[in-house]
């Protein structure tokens, strides 16, 4: 993302919008700036602030008298006041962040908008998680953290080194370059975005290693850590990965809950 | 788009306070084509979902790829900064649906979230159906709603630099668009806002509304977390 220097009035609107904090004012020129190196290209800020169209040296100048008498502006806040905002051309491998971090555009890899992933979310179509099996989604950079490819790939050649398996269907997937490894590309390690899930399957039995090895790299990342599991359960909707998942003392108390109402088109049956 | 399943609450937080009250007004239902298999057409039954969405009372109705019923406007006048227009248009949200996309509805109570579902399941509209929300009341809409739940996913919170994570009143608004549209730094400023008694936790509420692309923002849980920020020192 860029602020046309010409258009911005310096009202400092778009600073706390920002999901990571990478604008600034900049006292030399007096106007809001983006760190290039922090910004996501979320779009957060030129999507979801609304825009008034005035004329900058008007507004400035409104600004200054203000200022001068000590009145203390108190204008909506979550208006860019003379659209200053400004996308900017991608090319790789800064493309990667606004797939990662801006929910409006669906990954290549999968269609999918949002984070990329379906997750147990359409298993009572695509029969992705089994009974007996685990889906761990491990969430990278939310809330607001962001989050450098060469942070995740700590846990993707971790979690390799066990043995699990990634989902295809996934977007960190997608940018490995061995995934027997867990390893992924090496011109987008640095790459930061706001958050990115990997995916990975094993059986049940395997959830509580799995949990340990979690929390062993989460404690080696510059970010935060959100883990998620998933379980198909059986006819009767009862399944066992509430008593795995008690057995090592982590709570589950919230989730989603597919209530298997999808099918497959024309030949039916996801069950 | 796992945008809801890490809501923060005191109450579900690991090693949670006992005297935390539980979330009784924050209650998700998604719809969710899969790709290739069953998503031909899939845009009249997402319509079809919006429209028996909206006869439950939802605080909030989303299309995850056009936009809330809360959206930012893009040519505002001057005027806005002292009268505004605001209210949702479900219409706009209902045009606006076409191809794949994830429809969310988020409601304030189980009674409606148990009545949506119940129409759900006899509109048959052969797309996955989530509900995400505490598991035992997604448990007591199944039954009530005749349905044996088909697989389930656990938030087990989270890990790592929490240290970088905002405070928890800033948290627990914030969270509550999961993919981080709804900035904790913009919270926090409207959160002294309506200390200041700048702004009415309402006010508030709907800036911060208009961020969420996917409208799984519950309005009305953000309202009275801001009136509880007001009063209690967070």
């Amino acid at each position: 993302m860029l602020i046309d220097q010409a258009k911005c009035v310096a009202c400092g609107n778009c600073i706390p919008v920002c999901p990571v904090g990478a604008i600034y004012i900049d006292p030399a020129a007096g106007r809001a700036r983006v760190n290039q190196d922090e910004c996501v290209e979320c779009h957060a800020c030129y999507r979801g602030m609304s825009k008034e169209h005035l004329w900058p040296p008007m507004v400035r100048a409104v600004r200054r008298v203000a200022k001068a008498f000590r009145f203390r502006f108190d204008p909506e806040p979550d208006i860019c006041p003379t659209d200053a905002l400004t996308p900017q051309e991608l090319a790789w491998p800064r493309i990667v962040r606004r797939a990662f971090s801006d929910p409006l555009v669906p990954h290549e890899s999968t269609g999918i908008h949002g984070r990329g992933t379906a997750e147990v979310k359409t298993n009572d179509v695509t029969g992705r998680v089994k009974e007996g099996e685990a889906g761990f989604v491990i969430e990278f950079g939310r809330p607001g953290v962001g989050a450098r490819f060469r942070d995740i790939q700590k846990m993707t050649t971790a979690l390799a080194a066990l043995g699990v398996e990634f989902e295809r269907q996934n977007p960190v997937t997608s940018l490995m370059s061995d995934a027997a490894r867990g390893a992924i590309r090496e011109d987008v390690l640095d790459e930061k975005v706001l958050s990115a899930i990997v995916e990975v399957k094993v059986g049940l039995e395997q959830v509580p290693r799995i949990l340990r090895a979690v929390e062993e790299v989460a404690r080696q990342v510059d970010t935060v850590v959100a883990v998620g599991v998933s379980t198909r359960c059986a006819g009767d909707g009862s399944e066992r990965l509430t008593a795995v998942l008690a057995a090592e003392g982590v709570p589950a108390y919230r989730g989603k809950t597919n209530l298997g109402l999808g099918r497959m088109a024309a030949v039916g049956g996801g069950r | 788009m796992t945008n809801t399943l890490h809501r923060w609450s005191e109450h579900y937080a690991p090693g949670r306070r006992a005297e935390a009250p539980p979330v009784t007004d924050d209650f998700i239902v998604f719809a969710m084509a899969a790709r290739g298999l069953n998503d031909e057409g899939d845009a009249e039954k997402y319509r079809t979902f919006a429209r028996l969405a909206f006869a439950h009372n939802p605080v909030n109705v989303g299309d995850g790829s056009r936009g809330g019923m809360y959206r930012p406007s893009p040519a505002l006048t001057p005027g806005a900064h002292w009268r505004r227009d605001d209210r949702p248009d479900p219409e706009v949200l209902l045009r606006g649906i076409e191809g794949h996309t994830v429809l969310a509805a988020v409601f304030r109570t189980r009674e409606d979230m148990e009545g949506f579902v119940r129409d759900l399941k006899a509109a048959d509209l052969g797309i996955s159906i989530n509900i995400s929300a505490p598991m035992d009341a997604a448990a007591a809409c199944c039954r009530a709603a005749g349905l044996t739940r088909h697989s389930v996913e656990y938030s087990l919170g989270f890990q790592g630099r929490l240290d970088r994570l905002p405070d928890r009143a800033v948290l627990e608004i914030s969270t509550m668009c999961g993919h981080g549209m709804v900035s904790g730094n913009l919270v926090k400023k409207l959160i002294d806002w309506v200390k200041e008694g700048r702004r009415t936790p309402a006010q508030a509420t709907g800036y911060l509304a208009r961020f969420c692309t996917c409208g799984v923002f519950n309005p009305t849980r953000a309202e009275a977390l801001f009136e509880k920020a007001r009063t209690s020192g967070a």
